[in-house]
């Protein structure tokens, strides 16, 4: 029964916001494309330095509110002009003016919605596990400690090597973690 | 985060010879000339139509001014750290508004009485009001409309110089923390205590040069209507001054893309803004078919302003939201400035629009004798003494001559002082602004 764990990959601590800052610019000029930094607020420019490249949310939000806004002015044409015809103050049936209140809020909504859960998705939230929930130092991630994880599945990943990269970029803490 | 020193900039004065250092010269002499011009039309055949051209020219030029105005007080009331490399644009903008109250004399004493039919008509629903109006004096001006333009012009001249002037005095104070700081903590408070005033006085000015026009037809959010153009069209100024300026040699490294970004984030945002407002307007008027009300739209509706109409919420509203909503856009010099322009020639349509239908329109009173003016039919017939959409000459010499005695004031307050607030305590923080 008993299989020995497999190393999932590196993590390693740094103190300071401009710590992490160093250290990520390292880690992505060494070419490593499978690893994430963890940090407890924003760090700007942190996309910058890890080489992120811009978020393709946007686009999502941009096809989803152009749908949302077609869907929202055709169900009311179709609904007060021909599904339900019904005059209201004298109005023609295609009153665009009295459209627009509830075609806009339509629009605005399912892009809010589209950038909502759009964010979830791309992010992979919810996630119940992760193999750093298991590493105590980990819990500070929420507190005051800033964290790069490489992983082994990474081409570039060598137990060695990686470790000194991590610990030569100012690491004051690193574990392996298992899967 | 960048780490990287970043000093003080030194391309902040001027050039001497350059087109910059020409400008109040050249836009004062082609200003002042159309201006006269216009003035010299108002004693003339067609003085009505000069009268109109001269204020709508007014209103439009005047709203880039007062947009200034109000972007500088935003910026100190919430300490806004990214713009402390172009708030000196905007508070020499400012400070120009003391030209307007000039500027307004033909309005107040020779237009007064063919602007305004309130001035010499009279019914009920004018009777009405006659209290906020007031009467016509005699001597061609308003009692209660010129004390209200006077404090309206006190108002805007002693925060547009007193902005300006306390910025430009903490540039020499470089080394001094203690009076720089003192100097920043009184613009804040005067500030906060400006914005109120600024946004009654915007209001009420909207009120009585504007909507005054047809004095039955009310709209309780006309002075926001024009804040919100204003603040485009101010926005759209400042991103395309950003860009003469260093063209013309200024703040070559200081002004960053991502400054142009926010810049053309205030503008896209403000043009979200204006739409928002206008289409309040309409709907809520659009809805209700009240014939005082409606009457604003049944005179845009016809005579070829129906194309206008139409054509606003087209070229005001989705052409430039659907080209300024693209982070690539407002980064990139070409496409901001496409926007720019677009949106000052779409504002100067949209308040060209809003003056010029008015032409001939009257209360409806003493001279076809209804009562009240209440009944529909009465209200439409008196408003279709609107002229034909039509640009006239006059139209385009009035807005040139304001636009050059505006830029040449502009340009000459820019070159009394650094064109960046060179000793702003947030200036390097602006400096190093970044979008994430």
């Amino acid at each position: 029964m008993a299989t020995t764990p497999k190393t999932w990959g590196l993590l390693a601590q740094y103190e300071t916001p401009k710590a992490i800052y160093k250290a990520s610019e390292r880690v992505r000029d060494a070419g490593y494309t499978r690893w994430d930094a963890c940090t407890p607020f924003a760090v700007h420019g942190l996309d910058k330095a890890m080489g992120l490249k811009p978020s393709t949310l946007p686009w999502y939000v941009l096809v989803f509110g152009i749908c949302g806004s077609l869907f929202a002015l055709s169900f009311e044409v179709w609904a007060m002009g021909s599904e339900y015809p019904f005059i209201v103050q004298g109005k023609p049936l295609f009153s665009l003016p009295a459209f627009v209140p509830v075609w806009y809020e339509f629009t605005v909504l399912s892009s809010c919605l589209t950038v909502f859960f759009g964010n979830w998705v791309l992010n992979r939230l919810p996630q119940y596990y992760h193999p750093a929930f298991k590493s105590k130092a980990f819990a500070r991630v929420t507190d005051d400690k800033f964290f790069i994880m490489i992983e082994s599945a990474d081409s570039r990943f060598d137990l060695d090597k990686t470790r000194d990269l991590l610990k030569d970029a100012g690491a004051t803490h690193i574990e392996e973690l298992e899967d | 985060m960048s780490s990287t020193v970043i000093d003080r900039p030194t391309d902040i004065t001027v050039p001497a010879g350059g087109l910059w250092a020409k400008l109040p010269l050249i836009a004062g002499v082609i200003g002042a000339l159309c201006t006269l011009g216009t003035i010299a039309m108002m004693f003339g055949e067609h003085k009505d139509r000069a009268f109109f051209a001269y204020l709508f020219a007014f209103a439009t030029v005047l709203s880039i001014a007062l947009g200034a105005l109000g972007f500088v007080l935003i910026q100190h009331v919430t300490r806004a750290g990214w713009s402390a490399v172009v708030r000196r644009i905007a508070e020499a903008a400012a400070a120009t508004l003391p030209l307007f109250a000039v500027l307004f004399i033909p309005i107040a004493f020779l237009g007064f009485h063919n602007l305004y039919p309130w001035s010499h008509e009279s019914d009920a629903i004018l009777e009405a009001k006659r209290w906020w109006l007031g009467a016509d004096l005699g001597n061609g001006s308003g009692s209660k409309f010129l004390i209200r333009a006077v404090m309206f012009f006190s108002v805007w001249s002693v925060l547009g110089l007193m902005l300006w002037r306390k910025s430009v005095a903490q540039d020499a104070l470089i080394g001094d923390t203690a009076g720089r700081d003192k100097i920043t903590h009184s613009l804040w408070t005067l500030s906060a205590g400006g914005i109120f005033l600024y946004a009654l006085s915007l209001s009420f000015a909207a009120v009585d040069w504007m909507m005054s026009l047809q004095p039955h037809w009310f709209s309780t959010i006309y002075g926001v209507y024009y804040f919100a153009g204003a603040m485009v069209a101010f926005y759209a100024f400042l991103a395309l001054t950003m860009m003469a300026l260093q063209k013309g040699g200024m703040l070559k490294h200081a002004i960053t893309t991502e400054h142009y970004h926010d810049v053309g984030k205030f503008t896209f945002g403000h043009t979200v803004f204006w739409a928002y407002i206008t289409f309040c307007q309409f709907m809520l008027i659009w809805y209700a078919n009240i014939p005082e009300e409606t009457e604003f739209y049944m005179v845009r509706m016809e005579g070829g302003w129906d194309k206008v109409s139409l054509a606003m919420p087209i070229i005001h509203f989705f052409i430039p939201f659907l080209f300024l909503i693209s982070r690539h856009v407002k980064r990139h010099r070409t496409g901001l400035a496409v926007g720019a322009v677009w949106m000052l020639v779409v504002h100067t349509i949209d308040i060209f629009w809003n003056v010029m239908p008015n032409q001939g329109a009257h209360g409806g009173g003493e001279h076809d004798g209804a009562a009240a003016g209440a009944a529909g039919e009465a209200v439409a017939a008196a408003a279709h003494a609107a002229p034909h959409f039509a640009v006239q000459l006059v139209d385009i010499l009035a807005l040139v001559g304001i636009a050059g005695l505006f830029l040449a004031a502009f340009a000459f307050l820019l070159k009394k002082s650094a064109v960046v607030c060179i000793n702003e305590p947030r200036l390097f923080e602006s400096l190093r602004h970044e979008n994430y």
